[in-house]
């Protein structure tokens, strides 16, 4: 079967990514301003925040989702348009799931993608329903699962087609611990094999865990960006210290 | 009361007799709805999926105007399909009126605006749920509505349920342009009507019993998917 660590795609790679006086506004609001960010290569960023900072947006515009009101999103030069996302994948806060059976969710992402035939796609979906722990449930529809599942169930169908970004809004947000556990096992594995990972989070212990680097949002601005290390031991910005501290931040 | 009372012990006896001029009745009626529910299907399924999924200018009055079709009064429906199909109408030259084709197109022309327009309500709000997801994984418009027809397979059903009800009940549309002609296109409404004018109230109570037989069945399907649906969203 073929892997295709992304890093190994050089030249053609879809990173790094930049964004410029990156502008949202809906209804007259900005709900984001003027970011400028890199994302290069080095595994893990998260995007922290408080509620209402912008972080999903940022990941939505980031993915080609929304369009800027200003601004632009770049993938080493390119829009973020279909042929960008299909390199791409991303696992929302509430998964979307289809009517259908789990095994039968991986396939369609897999046949939609079209990169693999028949056969391929069907070891695929036992290799990734393996690593998500569903292989008993196969069968079942997808929509029976329990949040945990059904959440593993979206990941492991976003890292089916092997993206070599993948996106994860507030991904254990609505998990119990257990449930939280299992996606960050399975996210530190799909990390650890080269994909790039953008997780909003506002949840500092998962950050701790999953980042190497830390994007922190307040109403609708970049306040900081700085390597994970940094950015929980000395933060930079009064307004991240506050968030860190645990301080009401508004 | 009396006559009453014989008129459907008469009727029970046809029916559980398997009369054959009945049971001829019942199976064209059967035969005639089923088609035209297919064609509505043909039509109606794509349609209402594509004004869901599409933005294009006039949407807004293209749904308002289906909504309209939905409550069309069967009896223009077959004028029209009628003006159509006569001797000196454009299509006339098919030779198709008073035969069972004319009452597929006529019912299928009352079906199609049914489907059409429940497919679409069930299509649009299946489809605010997943257009991120598609967007996200780069799937194609003409991919997304198969994929959304699929899944709201269930409601889709009732919607042609709801069509099937319409079609094997109404008696406007295929008595202008089916006639009524005996052995030929003579429907379950249509005989009754005709035969409670002749005064002949076994055979018309005989087809009524039919007739809310197949509803019954009917509303428990839609129940019975109802509650399939329901379990397939959870």
């Amino acid at each position: 079967m073929r892997e295709l660590p992304p890093q190994q795609r050089d030249g053609d790679g879809l990173l790094p990514a930049t964004t410029s006086k990156l502008d949202f506004r809906a209804g007259g609001t900005a709900l984001l301003q003027d970011v400028d960010l890199v994302l290069d290569r080095q595994s893990a960023t998260a995007i922290m925040g408080p509620n209402g900072a912008g972080k999903s947006l940022l990941l939505r515009l980031l993915h080609g989702l929304l369009r800027p009101t200003a601004g632009a999103v770049r993938w080493n030069g390119h829009a973020p348009d279909r042929a960008v996302r299909r390199r791409q994948a991303m696992v929302f806060q509430k998964p979307v799931l289809l009517r259908r059976s789990v095994a039968a969710n991986v396939h369609y992402a897999l046949r939609v993608h079209g990169e693999l035939s028949r056969p391929q796609r069907r070891e695929r979906v036992s290799e990734v329903l393996a690593q998500a722990g569903l292989a008993e449930l196969a069968r079942r529809p997808a929509r029976v699962l329990s949040g945990g599942e059904q959440q593993r169930l979206a990941l492991a169908r976003a890292w089916a087609t092997r993206p070599e970004v993948l996106f994860l809004d507030e991904p254990t947000a609505n998990l119990d611990p257990q449930g939280a556990h299992a996606v960050e096992r399975m996210v530190a594995e799909i990390k650890s094999r080269g994909t790039k990972i953008v997780v909003t989070t506002h949840d500092l212990g998962q950050a701790k865990r999953l980042a190497d680097e830390v994007l922190f949002l307040h109403r609708g601005r970049l306040v900081e960006q700085s390597p994970a290390a940094t950015f929980f031991d000395r933060p930079q910005s009064a307004q991240a210290q506050a968030f860190l501290a645990g301080d009401l931040v508004l | 009361m009396d006559d009453f009372g014989a008129a459907f012990l008469t009727a029970f006896d046809l029916i559980l007799g398997f009369d054959a001029e009945l049971v001829r009745i019942v199976a064209l009626s059967l035969q005639v709805s089923l088609s035209a529910v297919a064609c509505a299907a043909l039509i109606g399924l794509p349609l209402g999926a594509l004004i869901a999924v599409f933005r294009f200018p006039g949407k807004q009055a293209a749904i308002v105007l289906l909504n309209a079709l939905m409550g069309l009064p069967p009896v223009v429906a077959g004028l029209a399909i009628y003006l159509l199909l006569s001797r000196s109408g454009p299509l006339g030259g098919l030779g198709l009126l008073f035969t069972p084709e004319a009452m597929v197109i006529a019912q299928a022309v009352l079906v199609t605006p049914i489907v059409a327009a429940l497919t679409r309500q069930t299509i649009e709000d299946l489809h605010a749920e997943y257009a991120e997801q598609f967007r996200s994984l780069a799937v194609g418009p003409f991919q997304a509505i198969a994929t959304l027809l699929w899944d709201g397979r269930y409601s889709l059903f009732t919607a042609l349920l709801a069509g099937f009800g319409r079609a094997i009940a109404e008696v406007g549309a295929v008595i202008v342009v089916g006639g009524n002609i005996a052995h030929v296109t003579r429907v379950m409404t249509t005989t009754i009507a005709l035969e409670t004018s002749k005064g002949n109230l076994e055979l018309a109570l005989g087809l009524g019993i039919v007739l809310i037989l197949l509803a019954v069945l009917i509303n428990a399907a839609v129940m019975t998917l109802r509650g399939a649906t329901a379990q397939a969203n959870w």
